[in-house]
């Protein structure tokens, strides 16, 4: 397994989020997280990345517990978090926004530099020099990507990447994640959109309120109604 | 008097030279619901925040009841009976759900600057109206910063119609919301947009919720309406499908979306 | 015109030491988002360090070597005070962190005279550079000229510091977004170490440089933080360039502002900063600070409606408070009227910090006019207490009117650093208009009139006077005044949309809270008989601020507990100790250390924690039953 999350709680103040949260993502497979607004998506990948300051639970990372690493320490280990929100650098070029993810090679696992990402995200190509906040919120979705893919991660979170984004954007994005998987790296990401996530998952976790109601392949999902019904209100 | 609700002509704006919307020219009528839909960063906040007086147009004329308003304060904007709807919720979040009405019915009653009195006594029975009508009213004396997402956008929809605006602005009003809260939420919204005969432009993501509940659809592509019409036209429309529908493999047919995956 | 361009040549040179300070200040708030109080006590250590080291080593070597070595000394002290201090407080409040950098000017302030002496020392000329050269006929120091060639080239190597290295693009990175930064791998702690140490390291270098310029003392600090605020707030914070530019234009009014005004060239840089705001408020080159994340306990409910059981224990607090005459002295009694002073001015400075979400560094320019007010009511019109009183609270609302005016064109650490630089100008005012206020003589003799004026009655007289303010201030809190003002703070975007003008209803605010703490600071003139500048000075708004965080921003009783608690502490302090600013300085590091959250807030969350951990054991055997 390339990460195994199990016991899982995590805590903003003192509402208790995440409740024994489990779930595997194994080498190479794309496995979707998930659930409606307020579910603790978010909160799950932030606490496997070591953002939520208050978390229990054991997350093994390859073969090392992280679970009480800084974030930093993590990213560096090859998990790479790419937010909701984006989050780009505004005042700094593309070619800058890459630089401050940029890690280290890593043995076992692609190794990606500015050219091989801009032969990925031609847009990104022609646009070298341009000012983070002067590129349309599909290029920043894509450059965000880009942009944790420079520390070389073997495994990628991706929250919401469908969120808030133009239906074109969103097949374009469909289109990143299976190349990236082509390369091989293992990628969980969360979605409320189960239209997108089936496409391009091979697994998928739900969760409800902190717990998690499913773990399965992908097909056995859709073929349960009733499951996703309850969960994910489509 | 068959003047339109809301008549934009030639707006535009651009920032440090670099031309976010030009020349956007429409008309909106007294109880019709109309969508602007478009990529990202093609304008439509910046088109938002010049109608509601939060942005100054470089040019153009904006239009509000037969009046200019063009360059208008927000404020001001309120006052001619503009209500507002922010894309990331802005509520007050250290006061309770029927407090953040109150407010801001005591700010329509021009009474905000009274210094004695309880504010929270004001107005008690319009704000439960009001919570009665977005579906909140259980939740009147909760935190507002306990709310879920749902109900905050909820909370944003009953704020903005304190004034009884005769034209409701709502800039992705469902963003962030399960698919059945967003039915729930615009099927109250184009209630509202019948009984009180409101104009309704609203910008959104979700083309399920843009083709069911508007009346028109407006496409904005840097900073250029591209196609304007009936839902079913727009959906057609080459152009639009191009820049900005796509394939429709995750709004459309899934079956035939599997098949090429 | 050969005059005006020595003039203008001077204003460049001591532009340069003004930029290094100044871009410091904006590179390390940039990265840590810390406003760096004690940015002038690293000038002046600087200094200090390099006037040991220069007097120490000679020659040209000795000199430039014994700049650079002190640049490197104080850099590393930077490095230590970021490791041991700043580290716990990061994620306390913003004002928690400029309290503590507070404290450690205090603590350098008496720790340099007890290392240094309390005289001014005067440094070494540098060596090749003790002549002057002749420009158009005036002799202008060649040492000014290596000073104003020094900033184009700090600018430009700070320049490429951040656009062609690494370190560089992570710290442009991380002042736009830390937390990303570090999701995407870099550890944070040694980057915000690193920023901390070369901002000092400039600060330092500033200082060192002027020594063979002035003599150094240990009151270097304040003039050159409160301009380096001046200069930041003018150039816009966290821009280099602008920091540059303004700290230039600053020099200049300096140098030209003493031909033209002399003694009143602040006012001149005041007039300028006001222009520069209402034209550009983010400062000549200075973009909108982003909306912070999460605006945390400053959301909190600032009052909350008094249960009967609070109700009575208020009740019996003031009974208390009323009944402590038949037991005190003169002295207790002159102690507890000062400390209900300084609750109605705690309060206010509450009511505008948390009903109104502006954070003042400067909130004792209106208790200081107020003060002034009243006495000079009371010397130069002969009019009794009350009215004179009036005349003070008039003189605090038509100061607050003024600077309010512009402060609330600003949000967030500018708002802060506005308020503290137009206190710091009234400071001035007082400390230079000699004629009317008697400058650091006083006014003396502003004494109650007779019926108030046995220590009974003014200690009456002042809890009358602080209930009532407090009072009133509380009944403002719940009217739909008070929740105006919280809507504007809680989102002043929604606030907008439904009417509620933001500057004005801050405004008025500001104006509310000045007129009372004028009340305070009229009474306080009466109390003590006398005003001294000081009144005004920096360290009475610091009185207040500590006093209200310390007490916890969002309670009430915290903010009364807090200034009897501050007041005792501060009266017995200064009674027991000649070093009273290092142990005030300790005490207040140590506090902000120990209670990030305020002792009130402490307090409460430990009660919460109780309630919780009760109601989970309570709640243990029903889950277990399911």
């Amino acid at each position: 397994m390339t990460l195994r999350v199990s016991n899982l709680c995590g805590w903003y103040g003192q509402a208790q989020i995440l409740f024994e949260v489990a779930l595997d993502v194994g080498p190479g497979s794309v496995v979707a997280l998930l659930g409606r607004n307020g579910a603790g998506k978010t909160t799950t990948f932030r606490s496997i990345a070591g953002l939520v300051p208050r978390r229990e639970g054991v997350v093994v990372f390859g073969d090392q517990d992280v679970s009480r690493l800084p974030t930093y320490e993590i990213v560096r280990r090859g998990l790479a978090f790419v937010p909701e929100d984006r989050r780009i650098f505004t005042d700094l070029t593309v070619e800058e926004n890459l630089e401050v993810g940029r890690q280290p090679p890593r043995l076992g696992v692609p190794h990606w530099t500015p050219e091989r990402l801009y032969e990925l995200f031609p847009n990104l190509a022609a646009m070298r020099r341009r000012l983070g906040g002067r590129m349309s919120g599909g290029e920043q979705q894509m450059l965000t990507i880009a942009r944790s893919l420079m520390g070389n991660p073997r495994l990628v979170l991706l929250d919401e990447p469908s969120e808030g984004l133009a239906p074109k954007i969103v097949e374009d994005m469909a289109h990143a994640i299976v190349a990236m998987k082509r390369e091989g790296l293992s990628i969980l990401l969360s979605e409320q959109n189960l239209h997108f996530a089936r496409l391009i998952s091979d697994a998928a976790v739900v969760i409800e309120s902190g717990h998690v109601r499913f773990a399965g392949p992908m097909a056995e999902l859709v073929s349960h109604p009733d499951v996703y019904e309850a969960y994910l209100a489509v | 008097m068959n003047q339109s609700l809301l008549r934009v002509e030639s707006l535009a704006k651009s920032y440090h030279g670099v031309p976010a919307v030009r020349g956007v020219s429409f008309t909106l009528e007294r109880g019709e619901i109309l969508a602007l839909i478009g990529p990202n960063g093609a304008g439509k906040s910046t088109c938002f925040n010049m109608l509601n007086g939060q942005i100054r147009p470089n040019a153009g004329t904006i239009l509000f009841e037969g009046q200019d308003v063009t360059a208008s304060s927000p404020r001001s904007m309120w006052r001619r009976g503009v209500g507002r709807t922010f894309q990331i919720t802005a509520t007050f979040t250290s006061m309770t759900v029927r407090e953040n009405l109150q407010t801001a019915l005591l700010s329509h009653a021009g009474q905000l600057s009274r210094p004695f009195g309880k504010a929270n006594r004001a107005f008690e029975v319009e704000a439960d109206a009001l919570l009665d009508r977005v579906g909140l009213r259980g939740q009147a004396d909760r935190s507002c910063g306990e709310l879920a997402y749902g109900d905050l956008k909820r909370l944003e929809l009953a704020v903005a119609l304190t004034n009884s605006p005769s034209l409701l602005l709502m800039d992705e009003p469902t963003a962030g919301m399960a698919p059945k809260e967003r039915a729930d939420l615009m099927r109250a919204t184009a209630a509202i947009a019948r009984e009180r005969n409101v104009g309704i432009l609203f910008t959104e993501h979700d083309m399920d919720i843009v083709f069911e509940h508007a009346d028109r659809v407006m496409v904005l592509n840097r900073g250029e309406l591209i196609a304007m019409g009936a839902p079913d036209v727009v959906r057609q429309d080459r152009q639009v499908r191009a820049i900005y529908l796509g394939e429709g493999l995750v709004h459309g047919d899934l079956a035939a979306a599997q098949v090429r995956h | 015109m050969a005059l005006y361009l020595a003039q203008f040549l001077t204003g460049l040179a001591g532009a340069a030491s003004l930029f290094l300070v100044a871009s410091g200040l904006s590179i390390i708030f940039g990265v840590t988002r810390v406003v760096n109080f004690a940015h002038g006590a690293f000038y002046m250590v600087g200094a200090y360090v390099a006037y040991t080291l220069t007097e120490r080593f000679e020659g040209a070597i000795g000199f430039w070597g014994g700049i650079v070595l002190s640049v490197l000394v104080v850099a590393a002290l930077g490095g230590l005070v970021e490791i041991l201090l700043l580290r716990r407080i990061y994620h306390a409040p913003d004002l928690f962190q400029l309290l503590a950098t507070f404290g450690l000017t205090l603590m350098a302030e008496d720790l340099v005279v007890i290392i240094w002496g309390p005289e001014d020392l005067v440094g070494p000329r540098a060596p090749g550079l003790k002549g002057a050269v002749e420009v158009l006929g005036q002799a202008v120091p060649s040492y000014d000229l290596v000073l104003i060639a020094l900033g184009p080239l700090v600018l430009g190597a700070l320049w490429l510091l951040f656009h062609r290295t690494r370190f560089g693009i992570l710290v442009r990175a991380a002042t736009q977004d830390r937390d990303m930064v570090a999701a995407l791998g870099v550890n944070q702690k040694w980057l915000f170490t690193a920023v901390f140490c070369l901002g000092v390291g400039l600060a330092a270098l500033g200082g060192a440089l002027q020594i063979p310029r002035d003599a150094v003392n240990h009151a270097m600090d304040l003039t050159v933080i409160v301009e380096a605020f001046v200069v930041v707030v003018i150039g816009g914070l966290g821009s280099v360039g602008g920091a540059f530019l303004a700290s230039l234009l600053v020099a200049e009014l300096n140098a030209f502002g003493i031909l033209v005004l002399p003694g009143v060239s602040l006012v001149l840089v005041f007039v300028v900063m006001a222009v520069v705001l209402v034209l550009r408020p983010n400062g000549l080159l200075g973009r909108a600070e982003a909306p912070a994340r999460g605006t945390g306990q400053m959301s909190s409910r600032p009052w909350r409606p008094l249960d009967a059981k609070a109700q009575f224990i208020a009740l019996v607090a003031v009974a208390v408070a009323a009944l402590l005459p038949l037991w005190l002295g003169p002295y207790g009694l002159a102690v507890g009227a000062e400390m209900l002073i300084f609750a109605l001015f705690a309060m206010s400075l509450q009511f505008l910090m948390s009903t109104g979400g502006l954070a003042s560094f400067g909130h004792a320019a209106y208790f200081g006019l107020g003060a002034y007010g009243a006495a000079l009511a009371v010397k130069s019109l002969g009019w009794p207490m009350i009215p004179a009183l009036g005349c003070g609270v008039m003189l605090g609302l038509a100061g607050a009117a003024l600077f309010g005016w512009f402060c609330v064109r600003l949000a967030g650490v500018y708002f802060a650093m506005l308020t503290l630089a137009f206190a710091q100008i009234a400071w001035s005012a007082a400390f230079q208009w000699t004629a009317v206020t008697g400058g650091d003589n006083g006014l003396l003799g502003s004494w109650p009139d007779a019926w108030a004026a046995s220590p009974r009655a003014f200690y009456w007289l002042s809890l009358a006077v602080a209930v009532g303010g407090i009072g009133a201030l509380r009944i403002l809190t719940f009217s739909p005044f008070g929740y105006g003002l919280r809507a504007v703070r809680d989102s002043s975007l929604r606030a907008e949309a439904i009417g509620i003008g933001r500057r004005h209803t801050q405004w008025v605010c500001f104006i509310v809270a000045g007129g009372f703490a004028a009340l305070a600071g009229g009474l306080f003139a009466f109390l003590k008989g006398s005003v001294f500048p000081d009144a005004l000075g920096i360290p009475t708004s610091v009185d207040g601020l500590v006093m209200v965080l310390l007490g916890g921003v969002g309670t009430v009783s915290g903010s009364v507990l807090g200034a009897v608690v501050y007041k005792a502490l501060s009266v017995w302090l200064i009674s027991q100790t000649d070093y009273s600013k290092l142990v005030l300085g300790a005490a207040i590091v140590g506090l902000v250390v120990l209670f990030p959250s305020g002792i009130g807030g402490f307090f409460s969350a430990w009660a919460g924690r109780r309630r919780v951990s009760t109601r989970a054991t309570a709640a243990a055997p029903v889950e277990a039953a399911e």
